[in-house]
């Protein structure tokens, strides 16, 4: 070491600058841990100023009772039941239509133009903004059908805001099936379809649950579309059906928020706790399907 | 008994006799030429493959012997830009005849892969694939354990069959696939270098497999390893790149033959190690 640094002139030594790139990756490790810092600082302080206002207000007679002008009689009955009706359909008319959507396009359609096409579409289908997705309901479900304002007109034009979220999770987890497994199952004179549902499918399940469970959670979440089809805000009456009038929590909680007394703004955060809550149980239920179905493959 | 055969048509393709005038060739390719997209990968192959024994195919790498492999079960079909002219006879019909359905090729010529592929399902789950998704309506237990004896596997897994099949060795899972495989009663095996993703002990219990199996049925095997094929094999074919690019038949013979006496030069230099 020192007979080869000797050898050499000092000046002509080439000295990589340590200090400076340590320096700078300390400081870029710094930003990056203030950055994830500063997205918990604002969740907790999110979560802790509605759970210190709204946990009191959430007791079972403000889950059975219905809105009122009187704040103390208020709960949110009526919109909880909209939202899980309308829940219930969403998923029922989305999941089958989104799944198989994501089956075609993975497991039949040739690579051609109109496939690529359609793709792109599907892709770009996720990024509209949910108020066209109301307007879209409301001139094709409410008015041109003349469903009216029921639950079944909000959850197709869930179902459609959903839809391309459903296919984009759900190509993924098809696509992340090995190959390896087509070919064994096609190699014992299995056909395309029984290939797809006794190898694909039941690898692709857990993705393809974890992937509706999220989008679905988005729906509970929409508030913009349901106020464009015209989800009434004062429902006075348990939706039963498909076909009966209804609101959903978040429009419940925006019309509270909306009033100038005080005691419907703890009503509100009350709302967001129990709208929290249901969302929070959707996601760990994905996040356990996923941690489930992957160790069942490996 | 067990009986999932299809019966094989009437000869409808008429069987062109071999060189030497043998028509009692299982399976055959007449000018079998094949494309990936515009990559010409095999040039007019004609090889028969006799019923009852092992054929080792033997090559450097690329040269087609995979694809040539997947000729036998219209496997190649699946990737979208595979183009194949000439003819596959087995069993005096040709396989690529347009009322064949490819289906009914895969159930009797069955295929095991380089890389162990077993399902992610029960080992019992693995074997009774086959028969469930061709109707096999009988005694699934009686099938299910046939296979696994065949592929001896069963005395180290029959206390639990209902273990994924994925929790086994590599080398028992490569004897798994190799159940599932005879599960449906094929007449001929594919093999694309099955053990190469072994150990030499699985590999020694693999070979003495498929000198057992010879017995019962035809097997067509992929191996890298002269040694492997000089071990196992009735008849060797030698494949090897044209000046073309694609992939030629150099010349078929008894294993016995072709590796002490081999007629063309490009064989002896790949066999003394001057090649490949
Ligand atoms: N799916 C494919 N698409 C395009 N080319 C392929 C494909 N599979 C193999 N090839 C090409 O075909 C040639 C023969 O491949 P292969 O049959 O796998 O040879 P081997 O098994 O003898 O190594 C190689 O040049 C390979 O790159
Ligand atoms: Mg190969």
């Amino acid at each position: 070491m020192s007979a080869q640094a000797d050898a050499v002139p000092a000046a002509n030594v080439w000295r990589p600058s340590q200090a400076r790139r340590r320096w700078s990756g300390w400081l870029f490790y710094g930003l990056a841990v203030v950055s994830t810092l500063m997205g918990l600082v604002m969740l907790g302080a999110l979560l802790f100023d509605i759970f210190t206002d709204g946990v009191r207000e959430v007791d079972w007679h403000f889950l059975s009772n219905y809105p009122s002008r009187i704040a103390d009689n208020a709960g949110l009955r009526s919109a909880l039941l909209g939202s899980l009706w309308m829940l219930a359909f969403t998923a029922i008319i989305a999941f089958p239509l989104g799944v198989g959507a994501a089956i075609y396009l993975e497991e039949y359609a040739p690579d051609n133009w109109l496939t690529r096409f359609i793709q792109l579409n599907i892709a770009n289908l996720a990024g509209v903004p949910s108020i066209v997705y109301g307007l879209l309901g409301l001139g094709l479900f409410v008015r041109w059908l003349e469903l009216g304002r029921v639950v079944l007109a909000g959850s197709m034009t869930m179902a459609l805001l959903i839809l391309p979220l459903i296919i984009v999770a759900s190509r993924e987890a098809i696509r992340a099936v090995p190959d390896s497994l087509r070919e064994g199952s096609y190699a014992l004179g299995a056909t395309r379809w029984q290939m797809v549902r006794q190898t694909v499918l039941p690898s692709a399940a857990g993705g393809i649950l974890t992937g509706t469970i999220l989008a679905l959670a988005r729906a509970i979440g929409e508030t913009a579309p349901l106020i464009t089809i015209g989800a009434l805000t004062y429902v006075a009456f348990d939706p039963n059906g498909p076909l009966d009038i209804f609101t959903v929590l978040p429009i419940q909680i925006f019309n509270w928020v909306s009033l100038p007394q005080k005691e419907f703004h703890s009503l509100a955060a009350g709302g967001i706790v129990v709208l929290l809550v249901v969302l929070l149980t959707a996601n760990s239920l994905a996040v356990y399907l996923r941690y489930r179905m992957q160790r069942r493959l490996q | 008994m067990i009986n999932l055969r299809i019966d094989a048509q009437p000869a409808d393709a008429v069987a062109t006799p071999s060189e030497n005038g043998q028509t009692d060739a299982i399976l055959m390719t007449r000018s079998l030429n094949f494309w990936y997209g515009s990559a010409y990968v095999l040039e007019n192959v004609n090889c028969d493959v006799r019923p009852r024994e092992v054929t080792a195919i033997i090559g450097p790498s690329g040269c087609g012997k995979s694809t040539f492999l997947r000729c036998f079960n219209r496997m190649n079909e699946l990737i979208p830009t595979a183009r194949l002219e000439g003819s596959v006879v087995f069993r005096n019909r040709d396989i690529y005849d347009r009322a064949v359905d490819p289906v009914e090729v895969r159930r009797q010529v069955g295929m095991v892969f380089q890389k162990p592929n077993p399902f992610p399902k029960s080992i019992y789950e693995n074997v009774a694939y086959g028969p469930r998704v061709n109707g096999y309506k009988g005694d699934m237990d009686e099938i299910v354990e046939t296979s696994l004896k065949r592929a001896a596997l069963w005395d180290e897994v029959k206390d639990d069959l209902k273990k994924s099949g994925l929790a086994l060795s590599g080398g028992q899972q490569q004897r798994l696939c190799i159940a599932r495989a005879l599960a449906v009663q094929p007449d001929v095996l594919l093999m694309d270098e099955p053990c190469s993703a072994l150990d030499p002990i699985a590999t020694t219990r693999i070979e003495d497999l498929i000198r057992e199996l010879r017995e019962q049925l035809t097997i067509i095997i992929v191996t890298h390893n002269m040694q492997q094929a000089a071990r196992i094999s009735d008849r060797t074919a030698f494949f090897t790149v044209a000046e073309s690019g694609a992939g030629v038949l150099v010349e078929v013979n008894d294993t016995q033959k072709l590796f002490t006496t081999p007629t063309d030069p490009r064989t002896e230099a790949y066999i003394t190690g001057r090649f490949g």
